[in-house]
């Protein structure tokens, strides 16, 4: 079967150009179900092939001299120029596995989802091309066997998010918002670009393998140039995976569908920053400054971009910051160097924000459209499936055992307590862990605050959409269903040995992600200060056995951290709803501030593309005048010294020349006159002349 | 004795009368005529001077003038003859082709 796993992202392109290439002619306007079966297929193919890639790469591959399982395969020379080589390589390992399942599985169910919320939209068929290109690029990107072909994932993702955010691009703020997400990506891309230059320049190939494998030999631990590496990539990932500070363009890609929101903006697309950071994990190890900045990054991404959601009113604007937010809390798991448990909460997230994303359509749906949580309140009535599916995503994200965001959310928050950074010692693992804490407070807190308002309470809608308020159909339910059931259970890969569990998660993904550990045991006991000191907060078995005590204690915090979270949501928004706007017209400011996500857009409005916009305009008068001026002037100088030079050429040189005609004209008119023709003037004259010669000869005798 | 100043008193009158009929006379064979007579003044000039000096040499180109005189006379007419032919006039004045 591994032989196939080319299948993987084949499927979706053919989809993608079957629907694309036909789509025009037989689907527009029409609201067919053909576009949508061969998507759904496509991708359920796609998945079935991932699935028995996986088993057949956890069961017949022995695991290689560190214990990892890896499958490559060369399908052809992309480029080849000289010493640059670029093969068309695919390559399955364990991280790779769980992306492709999470991309496939997550992506069918959210295909069969769209049928249902898209089906009157007269461009389906778009939507439908969209989305398989979408996830033929993210397979390639999880798939593909070096950075080249990550980033053209990296790209065909980028891409298409532009595409489907400004799926109707008829309504100009879905427009911009697709070219605010562009042009916010582009800024990161060029970050990850230049950490690809300079990673060839070094190691003279983009080959995962032999990167990862030379890496110890050629760059030294916590070395500039390592680190220069890491820290422009993750300039790539700022930019994908939406943090501070190119976060700005995720809430406004909001205007997209909404399983685009789910799909891309929740559960793939955006998780390839971490996806990147974490394959690139050796790298990552051996440069602790830049571990600091992704967690730094990561941590108050997640902080800033939870306190924005506090006061959101638009449904997906919430889930869209809480995105931000917890993408942030995954770079903080990578941050502390436990990339398994960024890659863990990657995993669940994608199921229960997936889950929440098409919850919040089916919401929409629903609501003939209205997305404001102002205008809703009791919807449980109305939509008991969408509600209690709803309800078990949420837990999952508060962080209540034993739903699925519990573990890994909890893993990211110990890693980062037991973190001991080389540079900033305990302490700095400690403040990311406060951090984390505080973030998944307020995490509870404002989702109580979406449920609440959302499904509980006393009904704000209005008469004539409570008329049309009715559940989803049988296509967008099915797959929140499903969702819900990953929810649930989908954290329980991962039980930490604290409570019992083996953390196979942890055990499987560990040959790839703790590669920098086993370096340090093995041969090459280049065992720099670094990785030796990697293998020790990856740390598994050891002094680990000891701290269950504390680790258990610590998720006890968590846990009842999140119980104050949804105890705060639940005192203000059921219990007393005229609290919030007491506390609103309190803390004025505070509020006002937090509604206006912080004026970040307007500060960055302000400061970078005023200032860009004036630049601009200083280069466009310069432009116009300076630039243009010196060419005007050429030319009107040209022209002035040639029009001059005329004048000389037609009066002066002109006049010259005429004038010797004229000359010539004159006296040949003159001398004429005395070529009379007749024989006697001549003989008159030569008469005459003689009679003067012999007068002048005698007399001066 | 004939002294040598009336003789070439003699060639010069009829010099002038010969050079004043080529001049104002139109008609061709006139302006011949006129011709000859300055060649027999010139010839007239050449033996008194050759009677004068005792020398035959003057004789002589008299000869010789004469013989000239005579073959040009011949051409001459024959031009006016074919002169005649194109004009059907002896006229000099309607030979003027060559005037500017």
């Amino acid at each position: 079967m591994l032989n196939y796993i080319w299948l993987i992202p084949l499927f979706p392109l053919i989809g993608f150009v079957v629907i694309g290439v036909l789509g025009r002619p037989l689907f527009k306007g029409k609201t067919e179900l053909v576009p949508a079966i061969i998507g759904c297929t496509t991708i359920f193919l796609s998945f079935v092939v991932s699935v028995l890639s996986v088993v057949a790469l956890y069961r017949y591959i022995e695991p290689n001299a560190v214990g990892s399982r890896v499958f490559t395969r060369e399908l052809f020379t992309w480029i080849e120029m000289g010493a640059f080589k670029v093969p068309f390589k695919l390559h399955l390992d364990a991280l790779s596995s769980v992306m492709i399942l999470v991309v496939t599985g997550v992506g069918f169910l959210i295909h069969v989802y769209s049928y249902g919320y898209m089906h009157k939209d007269p461009s389906q068929y778009r939507f439908f091309a969209y989305m398989n290109l979408f996830t033929c690029a993210m397979l390639i990107l999880v798939l593909g066997g070096n950075f080249l072909l990550m980033f053209i994932g990296w790209e065909g993702v980028g891409l298409c998010s532009y595409l489907l955010i400004g799926f109707w691009f008829e309504k100009d703020s879905a427009a911009t918002a697709g070219k605010k997400a562009f042009v916010t990506n582009r800024v990161g891309d060029f970050g990850f670009v230049l950490g690809m230059l300079l990673m060839f320049s070094v190691f003279g190939t983009l080959d995962y393998e032999t990167v990862f494998a030379e890496a110890p030999h050629r760059l030294a631990v916590g070395g500039g140039i390592v680190t220069a590496i890491t820290m422009l990539l993750f300039v790539g990932a700022t930019g994908k995976s939406a943090q501070i500070p190119l976060y700005v363009w995720l809430p406004d890609a909001m205007e997209g569908p909404t399983p685009t929101s789910a799909l891309i903006h929740a559960a793939t697309m955006v998780t390839s920053g971490i996806y990147m950071v974490s394959r690139a994990n050796v790298l990552y190890s051996m440069a602790p400054a830049s571990l600091i900045l992704v967690a730094a990054v990561g941590a108050g991404t997640a902080f800033f971009a939870g306190s924005i959601g506090l006061a959101q009113n638009d449904i997906k604007k919430v889930l869209a910051y809480s995105t931000v937010s917890q993408l942030g809390y995954m770079l903080l798991g990578c941050g502390v160097a436990a990339y398994f448990a960024g890659i863990f909460h990657l995993m669940t997230h994608a199921f229960f924000k997936a889950l929440l994303f098409l919850g919040a359509g089916s919401v929409i749906h629903g609501m003939s459209g209205d997305q404001d949580m102002r205008n809703m309140g009791g919807l449980r009535k109305y939509m008991p499936h969408t509600c209690w599916t709803f309800m078990i995503a949420y837990l999952a994200i508060a962080g209540i055992p034993p739903f699925a965001g519990f573990f890994s959310k909890d893993e990211i928050l110990w890693k980062a307590f037991t973190y001991n950074s080389p540079i900033l010692g305990p302490m700095w693992g400690k403040f990311l862990w406060a951090i984390g804490a505080a973030t998944a407070a307020m995490t509870a807190f404002y989702m109580t605050r979406l449920v609440s308002l959302t499904f509980f309470g006393e009904s704000r809608v209005s008469h004539e959409a409570e008329h049309h308020l009715h559940e989803s159909p049988g296509a967008m339910i099915y797959p929140l269903m499903g969702l819900a059931v990953l929810s649930l259970i989908g954290g329980w890969v991962g039980i930490p040995a604290a409570l019992g569990g083996g953390n196979h998660f942890h055990h499987f993904l560990a040959p790839v992600l703790d590669q920098a550990s086993h370096g340090a045991q093995g041969a090459h006991a280049a065992a720099t200060a670094g990785l030796a000191y990697a293998a020790e907060v990856t740390g598994h078995g050891g002094g680990a056995e000891s701290s269950h005590g504390l680790e258990l204690f610590m998720m006890v915090v968590s846990v009842a951290l999140a119980g104050i979270g949804i105890g705060i949501g639940y005192f203000f928004y059921i219990k007393n709803p005229n609290m919030p706007q007491l506390l609103a017209y309190k803390f004025q400011g505070l509020h006002k501030a937090l509604v206006n996500k912080w004026y970040v857009d307007e500060i960055y409005e302000f400061a970078v593309i005023n200032a860009t916009k004036q630049f601009a305009n200083l280069l466009c008068w310069f432009d116009a005048h300076i630039i243009d001026g010196i060419v005007n002037g050429a030319a009107y100088a040209t022209k002035a010294f040639s029009s001059g030079s005329m004048l000389f050429d037609g009066t002066v040189v002109d006049g010259l020349v005429n004038l010797t005609g004229r000359i010539v004209e004159v006296a040949s008119g003159m001398m004429r006159r005395v070529q009379t023709g007749y024989a006697h003037s001549y003989a008159l004259v030569m008469a005459i002349g003689t009679f003067v010669l012999l007068s002048i000869y005698i007399l001066l005798r | 004795m004939i002294p040598l100043q009336q003789t070439m008193i003699l060639g010069a009158v009829l010099f002038g009368i010969g050079m004043l009929g080529f001049l104002t006379r139109r008609n061709l064979i006139v302006i011949f005529m006129s011709m000859e007579l300055m060649l027999n003044a010139v010839n007239l000039n050449l033996i008194a001077f050759s009677n004068y000096h005792h020398s035959a040499q003057g004789q002589v180109f008299a000869v010789f003038v004469i013989t000239v005189a005579a073959a040009e006379a011949a051409t001459g007419l024959a031009i006016l003859i074919a002169l005649y032919r194109l004009y059907r006039s002896v006229n000099i004045d309607d030979a003027n082709t060559l005037k500017w």
